[in-house]
């Protein structure tokens, strides 16, 4: 097992793939993963490393294809007070914002 | 993120120094820090104080600066462990260290023990075990465990240790063969309060029997004193 993420980046990069990084910044409560957490997906779907216990990996997936398209650098806060938390809340109760950013 | 600072940050990851990177949140600018230095953009004083504190205590933040609000990610050089004997139980603890993120040394002078085959892609150290230690050079960083059950062996590796300032320290063996090693090393010159140290018997008391539940316990002890002493 590989957990080397930012190693896995560089590589998928001089791969010629477009590559985003994921980074948890600040939690509150009971989020699973630590500040600095972070998880790296590619343009094909491909993905390594976590930024929550599964929960919100979807929706930060969605925000990571736009800044590899191209969109700014994005701040993005989960949790029960989100209005999303229907959809992507944190089952656990934490709080965590997530800095997602293209690799370009 | 640009690709040429992310090759910034492995290559020095690479060679064991201190990174952070700072990314401010809303003017998604970045800094990069190598040993104290900003080498990539530019941090105010208040920055670089934060930075530091994040690499002492080993934990990644958000914080407030001057320039904004920014998250500091910190890389500290990996975590070390030395493992004196090459024996069951270390070939168990040195695929969990591994997964841990530890790189591991394991040093036993006796060949047939320390062999490649035992013990694929780890570095093996077969000479004695005070001067293996003496080069392993632990700091607040390391951990040291002696599984030989062989005073021979184990006592001048914990020797050096003691005199390091090692995070985690532990010798397997009984409470009875524990209680002749406090003697051993207090005729070495080492006083209570530094033997005291010591986790013996080594491992958390979870009523392990294999080699494998062994390497767990100790796996979970050190984690233990790495998370209570901020390593």
């Amino acid at each position: 097992m590989d957990e080397d993420l930012l190693r896995t980046a560089e590589a998928w990069k001089q791969e010629g793939r477009k590559v985003a990084i994921a980074t948890v910044v600040s939690t509150w409560g009971s989020s699973p993963r630590q500040a600095g957490s972070q998880l790296v997906v590619d343009d094909e779907g491909r993905m390594q490393g976590s930024v929550s216990g599964g929960c919100i990996e979807g929706a930060v997936i969605r925000e990571a294809r736009e800044c590899m398209d191209g969109a700014d650098p994005k701040l993005l806060a989960f949790g029960v007070s989100n209005e999303q938390a229907w959809d992507v809340g944190l089952a656990c109760g934490g709080r965590v914002e997530v800095y997602v950013e293209a690799l370009a | 993120m640009k690709p040429d600072i992310l090759e910034r940050i492995n290559g020095a990851r690479a060679a064991k120094r201190r990174v952070a990177l700072v990314r401010f949140l809303e003017s998604h600018e970045q800094a990069l820090v190598v040993e104290g230095e900003t080498v990539s953009g530019s941090l105010g004083g208040d920055a670089l104080a934060e930075v530091e504190t994040a690499l002492r205590q080993d934990r990644s933040r958000a914080v407030v600066l001057a320039a904004g609000r920014a998250f500091i990610q910190i890389f500290n050089p990996p975590l070390r462990l030395a493992i004196i004997g090459a024996v069951h139980i270390s070939q168990a603890l040195v695929e969990m260290a591994k997964l841990a993120g530890y790189e591991v040394t394991v040093i036993d002078p006796r060949g047939a023990f320390a062999t490649s085959e035992r013990f694929p892609g780890t570095h093996l150290d077969s000479d004695w075990p005070d001067e293996a230690m003496e080069r392993f050079d632990p700091d607040r960083r390391s951990a040291i465990v002696a599984l030989t059950h062989d005073p021979k062996l184990d006592d001048p590796a914990l020797d050096v240790a003691l005199r390091s300032e090692a995070f985690y320290i532990a010798a397997l063996g009984s409470r009875r063969t524990h209680a002749g090693r406090r003697e051993r090393l207090a005729a070495l010159g080492h006083g209570e309060d530094r033997i005291a140290r010591i986790h013996g018997p080594a491992g958390l008391d979870i009523g392990a029997v294999s080699p494998a539940e062994i390497a767990i316990s100790v796996m979970a002890e050190m984690t233990a004193e790495l998370r209570r002493s901020r390593a």
